[in-house]
């Protein structure tokens, strides 16, 4: 009986270490419809 | 909350509020679904009674998954509650802060798209081409209002942009100029129908433009029944060696073939397997912006034949991968680890507040959607904002203040969907428009699965 934890971001950790705002908008990149915030990258220098 | 499915032979479990994920197998799939209320005797009866030629199914098996949940459970991977519904997070902070702006540099077109969700490209207005001063004063505007925010997003957008090429390149170059004195850093974006691209432009966008969004509908039929020019004439033959020497030129920068599909090709997935031979690697396709009444609307009749083309596009992509032709899908980028943090998810899409669209005359919308619509005026360059109460509805619409996302499951994912289309289908922004959110899901669940499937 498998479960396989993947590594993904805590969502909950963020709310205090995320929120600085210099993520792209979603819709300057290739959509312009659709919205969805999860594929863009977080470009906080302390994230990455 | 949890969610569960199951595609492409992989069984999979996301816990909604820690956004944690597991790759499970029937059995521990459906312990998940039944274990939510915390009932172990109750959970072990409804196993072994849905398994009950699975040898695995024994007292001692099943409790120990019991006592793995638990653990999950314990670690704030599992069955986590909402911890955010009362968080500042919730609201934006300053909801005059602008960080991105969509420069209307033309409100013309070259083409005549049947479709265009901008009526073809004048906005329901009078032609025009944005002067090289509104948008100086644009980019001002811009910085005025960005607060600390360092990186600044600019998309030259249209109408078609290279019939204003000129004033673009000339704000890009005052854009740098701005950086120098500033320390902002200005991301520009294009997008464009490709019929006036070039080498000038493609060697220009190769130092200055940091995606291009080139506009492509797939197979030739499909292209040409929508994107004529305004002689009845399609496009196809003339964008396309354009975009594969763009492409060719492009050095591995970022760009994305975009197309829109509509109730003529259902079967969108040929259409994004047509580009992909084409030789383009990032690829982008979006279902059309239209009213119900359009004969190219689709419905939600066609969504069980939807769901399929993008259940088989995420099985293509992968059998793509390991013939070594892969390509990216924009809509399933995406990196577990180095998503968005919450405070993105929770904000939404930001139109209105930190993402402004700018008319040639300077005139201040929400967004490229709403642009043309009186009521969604927000002001102009000269006076700045002036409908306060507007824009602070637009601050306000954040992911909590849209009702109908309450229970699901995907909202961090969408943060509340797109503004415009929710007023377009429901009279208000904080609206859902249910049928993009049952493509939005599908898409979602097909890009988790791609991630998990790449990560085996």
């Amino acid at each position: 009986m498998k479960i396989k934890t993947l590594n993904t971001r805590d969502l909950k950790a963020s709310l205090t270490e995320g929120g600085c705002g210099e993520c792209q908008t979603s819709c300057q990149s290739a959509c312009k419809t659709s919205c969805g915030v999860a594929n863009q990258p977080c470009e906080s220098k302390a994230q990455n | 909350m949890v969610h569960t499915y199951s595609l492409n032979g992989f069984d999979i479990t996301l816990d909604v509020y820690s956004g944690a994920m597991h790759l499970c197998d029937p059995v521990s799939l459906a312990a998940i679904q039944l274990y939510e209320n915390g009932n172990r005797e109750q959970t072990a009866r409804q196993l072994m009674a849905e398994f009950p030629d699975n040898p695995e199914m024994t007292v001692e098996a099943i409790s120990e998954l019991l006592d793995i949940l638990d653990g999950l459970k314990a670690q704030g991977k599992l069955y986590t509650d909402d911890p955010y519904s009362h968080s500042r997070a919730l609201l934006r902070q300053d909801p005059g802060l602008v960080k991105a702006l969509c420069l209307h540099v033309a409100h013309a077109c070259n083409l005549a798209c049947s479709y265009c969700f901008a009526g073809q490209g004048h906005y329901r207005g009078e032609a025009a081409l944005m002067p090289f001063e509104v948008g100086e004063k644009a980019l001002e505007f811009l910085v005025e209002h960005s607060g600390n925010r360092r990186n600044l997003e600019v998309d030259f957008f249209g109408g078609e942009p290279l019939l204003n090429w000129e004033v673009v390149k000339a704000l890009v170059a005052y854009g740098r100029e701005l950086e120098r004195k500033t320390g902002k850093v200005f991301r520009f974006t294009l997008t464009t129908n490709g019929m006036l691209l070039d080498d000038e432009v493609t060697d220009f966008c190769n130092r200055e433009i940091y995606n291009v969004v080139l506009s492509l509908d797939g197979r030739p039929h499909v292209h040409d029944h929508y994107r004529k020019d305004r002689k009845g004439r399609g496009s196809y033959e003339t964008v396309v060696p354009k975009f594969q020497r763009f492409v060719q030129r492009r050095g591995g920068k970022e760009y994305y073939i975009r197309g829109t599909y509509t109730r003529k090709n259902l079967d969108f997935l040929k259409d994004i397997l047509h580009m992909a031979d084409l030789g383009f690697d990032r690829l982008s396709m979006e279902p059309v912006v239209t009213g119900p009444d359009s004969p190219d609307a689709l419905s939600k009749e066609d969504l069980p034949g939807l769901f399929s083309q993008y259940e088989e596009l995420a099985r293509e992509m992968l059998a793509r991968d390991k013939q070594g032709k892969g390509f990216k899908f924009y809509h399933y980028m995406l990196d577990l680890e180095h998503g968005p943090c919450i405070h993105k998810r929770l904000a939404g899409c930001g139109s209105g507040t930190e993402y402004l669209a700018v008319t040639p005359s300077g005139d201040l919308y929400p967004c490229h959607q709403f642009v043309g619509d009186k009521d969604f005026r927000l002001g102009n360059l000269d006076q700045g904002v002036t409908r306060n109460s507007l824009q602070a509805d637009f601050a306000c619409n954040t992911l909590y203040a849209h009702p109908a996302c309450d229970g699901c499951w995907a909202k961090f994912y969408c943060a509340g969907g797109c503004a415009a289309n929710a007023y377009h289908a429901t009279g208000a922004i904080n609206g859902t428009y249910n049928f993009g959110c049952e493509l939005f899901k599908k898409r979602m669940e097909c890009a988790i699965m791609l991630a998990a499937a790449r990560e085996e």
